[in-house]
């Protein structure tokens, strides 16, 4: 566990963070809050001769609600998600997910840009913000650029980011309605078995908008349009919702590991599903 | 003389035995301060690091260090062959086997030590391990002790002769080359015909599955050699650091006086850091060869995959009883894996250590154990993780088949037991495989168990809830599980008990000073047990003088009396008898220069709590204080100046806690996820030292049963590649994974120990694993469950739900 040398560099502007990337190109990564990259420098599975710390660089922290729109600085960290006052009225599914992330140390430390920068399918935030149908906003040597989160993800650790482009900002539209974020997990501290993440509308006792997204059950997260639509139009009566969770199910495609076999895995997945819908629906 | 003070005020302030007296250790644990064998640092100190093998088994072609060599800062690269000129290249096991210090020629399990690179500091240490080259030619990898002993691969060869039959082991002749020994106990062919004779046989394979006691601190030395002195001084990870003295000597050929060996503060031991690792062996010779202090600490990683495990037992058994469910015999074989090397830390006569006490705390005429170890391609160890000596599959085994042979009988699982106790008349009780337990009283801990719980309503509120279940109305089951365990602990006799010929005796020293205050060294080493606390207790009661006067020291080889180490919950039972022996030699001779004082006959005089008084005029005293400074300023006719005392003690049996618990459980069948309501805890440990240190040792020990039977265990995969080396995956429950623990007693004193004191420090591990996996098998039973396999983590309990169609 002891990482290879590095230089390490503390940029106070983004110019000086680009001047660093364009120089060694994939030799250099941008580190945040250091909970996924650090330990896989000290497994030595990411090798990073050139490591550059966004912490002093200005304008990267900060929520801000807008016109509707709800913007996080990409270094904010999960305990400021928990803790924010005005984020909990914008978008309460906020908090229920880091809540659900790892344990108080490591949210104090892991921002919501190194969440869902990192392309981990264990990452609890890049399913929210499909489901959320968040923007990504970045920067690189071309100028900015903007990605929907549900475009973002190509497959495990692999991103629609350049090497060179550094993550700014994510924003979203100010959800509305009901929402949950359910997970199961082994132990605190564990990613998920299987998490669901749902946002529902309803309107004279009839759903009008879902979005359900699902995590870790798949190289990169799963925004499932259809399990979303299943429900639309109906009364969340139990036919819609299994309706749901078998087009979820259809777009799912978990791998067997310590957390246990395909089957099990599916089987969670419905589960949790489920309990998120239920929980949404009553909240909506 | 006169006294304002009450004797029970007397009593109060020595702060001896039964008070709960705040640990004395914790002042610098919980600030950080601390000294374990990383906070050493000496000057010129070189640090190491393994190449270990990526493969579980593999021929070894080539090493190439040239590129480590060429690295700046790296002062040494030790392979095999550097071994070899010193004998090194092998050492022996505290099981009679042997293992390698680095690969001779192969490799037989992933982790398995190949290199050992010396370098000036960590950090280039672990970049010149990356440029060590090794080639490896692959070979057929067993993980499993079935297969092992049908396969033609050899996994030993240096266990075969030309022909390529085993040759015979330390523990008799082998039936095949990857099998290291069978063991057996008991009468098989009168237990086979009481089983053929039986009204009504109950039958279970179970398997305990592997697993790591992954103490917080992970193992490590630093050596240092003195050239100029010939001195070896060796700091380490040892809980019995006497033990690594006499090996490193016989070993090494250094005399004994000249190795001084110290284990510093260790971060939790739990068997985990009994066993001499090559890391050991290799940083003494580090250090002969550089000339310099060289400290090597392993990561989790390497902890986990090739550090001692503990368990992996397949346990085949049967148990036969009347129909009115008296139980009549039992019958138990195990097939032991103990992957590449048989490395397990029993005593030299017990290669499946107290295995044979797997008749519990039941009266069971007649029985058989056999055991037949195996050798496979895992990490050697086989240690006893927090039991003493495989208690713990001893105690899960009976207790799982109590369960198994109740479902038989259809009876309520706690009246089974209770049918079955060895009456408290019945001891000291002789038991069928060969142990005479001291002293308890089953039944009496065992209904104020039940009434504690109100059993009776918790098993209808579970019959309801199993209605609920099948109407519909919940998903959610509800488990109860009973253990009632009888432990093991306190090794041992010397005249049966060793570990390489060392007899398992333990020590206390004491040295009275002149102003009444004291030291004492002992033979053993806390490892979080909290002895500089209570060991200072005991003496506090025996010899009169406040515990907050008395220092305890352990660990330093070159100032405390050989002892055997700390393991097996032996400590109390075994250290803690001889200091307060010791203590009443202090106390003899103390009454002798009170008798001079106060200007009587010796007989005249009796002690009192923290005096000797005269007889009859209670007004006539010296207090120990007193006493003490008079060992050392008078001139007594016939006593030596100076006051103090050695004991050394062979305990005369061992000695035999028990303990009654009951879990209630919720499970989820569709997630498998399960919620302990309700954790009831009832021990009797004997003679009770301090009652908060007892809790505190309940409620650690609960919590690794919790781990173990809920999801913690080193996993393989078929080619060998350990699936679960971190803390990620292997399981290890914080504070949000724990139930609060209902703790509660008895005392039954141990009739042969001198304070009557028995250990605690196991018994929560012991009786907790079964606890909770009765729990898991209890809520499946009404649908026709009658075994599933540890560990309960999610998949396996829906896996099992599944199995019985509870998921429509
Ligand atoms: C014990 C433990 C448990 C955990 N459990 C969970 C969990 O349950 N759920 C979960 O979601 N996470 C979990 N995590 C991960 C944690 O949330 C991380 O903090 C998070 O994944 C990454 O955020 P970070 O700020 O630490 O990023 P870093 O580790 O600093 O970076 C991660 C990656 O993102 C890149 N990156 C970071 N910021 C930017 C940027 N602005 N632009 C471009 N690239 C960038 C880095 O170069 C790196 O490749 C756990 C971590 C630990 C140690």
């Amino acid at each position: 566990m002891i990482p290879a040398a590095f230089e390490y560099y503390r940029p106070k502007d983004m110019a000086g963070v680009l001047a660093v990337l364009e120089e060694h190109g994939d030799d250099a990564r941008v580190l945040a809050g250091g909970h996924s990259l650090i330990p896989m420098m000290k497994l030595r599975m990411a090798e990073v001769p050139h490591l550059i710390d966004l912490q002093d660089v200005a304008g990267l922290t900060g929520i801000t609600i807008e016109n509707g729109t709800v913007r996080l600085g990409t270094m904010t960290t999960q305990a400021t998600m928990i803790d924010d006052a005005a984020l909990l009225a914008a978008a309460p599914i906020m908090r229920e997910a880091a809540l659900q992330i790892a344990d108080p140390q490591v949210r104090y430390m892991g921002t919501v840009g190194g969440n869902v920068a990192n392309g981990d399918p264990g990452n609890d935030m890049p399913g929210l913000m499909q489901c959320l149908d968040a923007t990504f906003h970045l920067v690189g040597p071309d100028g900015d650029r903007d990605v929907a989160a549900r475009e973002f993800y190509e497959a495990a650790y692999m991103t629609d980011r350049e090497d060179d482009e550094v993550l700014v900002a994510v924003s979203f539209p100010a959800p509305e309605g009901g929402y949950a974020y359910e997970k199961q997990k082994r132990k605190i501290g564990d990613y998920a078995t299987a998490a669901a993440a749902v946002q529902i509308t309803k309107e004279n006792g009839v759903c009008a908008t879902a979005s359900i997204a699902m995590t870790n059950l798949s190289d990169t997260p799963i925004y499932s349009e259809e399990a979303g639509e299943a429900l639309i139009g109906t009364s969340v009566d139990e036919a819609a919702v299994e309706a749901a969770v078998a087009a979820m199910l259809g777009d799912i495609d978990p791998t067997e590991d310590n957390r246990g076999p395909i089957e099990f895995k599916r089987h969670a997945a419905a589960v949790i599903l489920r309990r998120a819908i239920a929980r949404a629906w009553s909240r909506a | 003389m006169k006294d304002d003070v009450t004797r029970e005020e007397r009593v109060d302030a020595l702060g001896g035995m039964g008070c709960k007296r705040k640990r004395v250790e914790d002042a610098r644990f919980t600030q950080g301060k601390g000294n374990y064998v990383d906070d050493i640092k000496l000057d010129g100190m070189m640090f190491a690091d393994f190449v270990r093998s990526p493969y579980a088994h593999a021929r070894i072609k080539s090493i190439n260090i040239d590129a480590a060599m060429a690295l700046d800062g790296v002062a040494a690269v030790l392979t095999a062959e550097d071994l070899k000129p010193l004998n090194l290249t092998w050492m022996p096991t505290l099981a009679g086997d042997k293992q390698m210090v680095l690969a001779d020629g192969k490799v037989l399990f992933q982790g398995q030590e190949v290199a050992f690179v010396v370098a000036k500091d960590r950090y280039i240490a672990a970049d010149a391990v990356e440029l060590v080259e090794v080639e490896y030619e692959e070979l057929p990898v067993i993980t499993d002790p079935f297969e092992a002993l049908k396969s033609d691969v050899v996994l030993r060869e240096d266990t075969v002769d030309e022909n390529g039959t085993a040759v015979d082991g330390a523990h008799g002749p082998r039936g095949h080359h990857n099998h290291i020994f069978k063991w057996e106990m008991g009468d098989e062919p009168a237990t086979n015909e009481v089983m053929d004779d039986a009204e009504v046989v109950a039958e279970e394979t179970m398997y305990y599955h592997r697993t790591h006691p992954c103490p917080l601190e992970t193992c490590g030395s630093v050596a240092s050699m003195d050239k100029v002195n010939g001195k070896l001084t060796l700091w380490g990870t040892f809980q019995a650091p006497h033990v690594v003295r006499t090996v490193a000597s016989l070993l090494s050929g250094i005399e004994e006086h000249n190795i001084r060996v110290v284990s510093p503060d260790i971060g939790g031991g739990f068997g985990n850091k009994v066993g001499v690792y090559p890391g050991y062996v290799c940083s003494i010779v580090a250090s002969i060869v550089t000339g310099k202090p060289v400290k090597w600490v392993e990561d989790r990683m390497e902890n986990l995959m090739s550090t001692a495990f503990a368990r992996d037992y397949w346990m085949k058994g049967k148990i036969s009883a009347t129909k009115d469910g008296k139980i009549t015999g039992l019958h138990c074989h195990v097939t032991a894996d103990h992957g590449a090397f048989d490395a397990c830390a029993d005593p030299s006569k017990f290669p499946a250590g107290f295995m044979n006490i797997c008749t519990g705390s039941y009266d069971i005429p007649v029985a058989y154990l056999g055991v037949d170890g195996v050798y496979t391609n895992k990490a050697p160890g086989g240690v006893s993780y927090r039991c003493s000596f495989r208690v713990t599959e001893a105690v899960y085994f009976i207790e799982r088949m109590i369960e198994v042979l109740a479902i038989e009988l259809n009876m309520d699982p706690a009246e089974l037991r209770m049918k079955n106790f060895i009456k408290k008349e019945q001891f000291p009780y002789q038991a069928a495989l060969g142990w005479e337990y001291d002293s308890g009283d089953y039944h009496t801990a065992w209904e104020k168990a039940l009434k504690a719980v109100d059993y009776e309503g918790l098993r209808a509120e579970q019959a309801q809830r199993v209605e609920d279940f099948k109407a519909g109305k919940t998903r959610k089951l509800m488990g109860v599980g009973l253990t009632f365990f009888t432990e093991i602990v306190g090794a041992g006799p010397v005249k049966n008990c060793d570990i390489l010929g060392m007899g398992m005796f333990d020590s206390c020293e004491i040295r009275i000073h002149p102003t009444g205050s004291a030291i004492a060294r002992l033979g053993t080493i806390s490892q979080g047990q909290g002895h500089a606390t209570t060991f200072a207790q005991i003496l506090a009661t025996e010899i009169g003088l406040p515990a907050d006067s008395i220092t305890i020291e352990e660990g330093d080889t070159d100032t405390a009396p050989y002892g055997l180490g700390t393991y097996g919950s032996r400590s109390t039972p075994v250290a803690g008898a001889a200091t307060a022996l010791a203590g009443r030699k202090i106390r003899a001779k103390a009454q002798m220069i009170a008798a001079y004082l106060l200007e009587v006959h010796d007989d005249d005089v009796e002690f009192d709590v923290d005096r000797f008084v005269v007889k009859g005029a209670p007004e006539k005293f010296k207090t120990m204080k007193e006493i003490a400074y008079a060992a050392y300023n008078q001139a007594i006719p016939g006593v030596e100046p100076g006051l103090e005392a050695v004991s050394y003690y062979d305990p005369p049996n061992m000695t035999y806690p028990f303990g009654a618990y009951v879990c209630v459980m919720d499970i989820d069948v569709d997630t498998g996820v399960t919620d302990i309501r309700r954790f009831y805890a009832l021990d009797d440990c004997g003679t009770r030292i301090n009652p908060m240190i007892i809790d505190g040792q309940i409620h650690g020990g609960l919590t690794e049963a919790l781990a173990v039977a809920l999801g913690q265990e080193i996993a393989y995969d078929s080619l060998g590649n350990v699936k679960t080396g971190t803390l990620m995956d292997f399981f290890l429950p914080t504070a949000w994974e724990v139930p609060n623990y209902e703790t509660d007693f008895t005392v039954t004193p141990s009739p042969h120990h001198p304070i009557g004191a028995k250990g605690v420090g196991e018994s929560p591990h012991v009786g907790g694993v079964p606890c909770f996996s009765n729990a898991v098998n209890d809520a499946f039973k009404a649908f026709g469950l009658r075994h599933t396999h540890m560990p309960h983590d999610h998949w396996r309990i829906w896996k099992t739900a599944n199995d019985l169609g509870l998921h429509g």
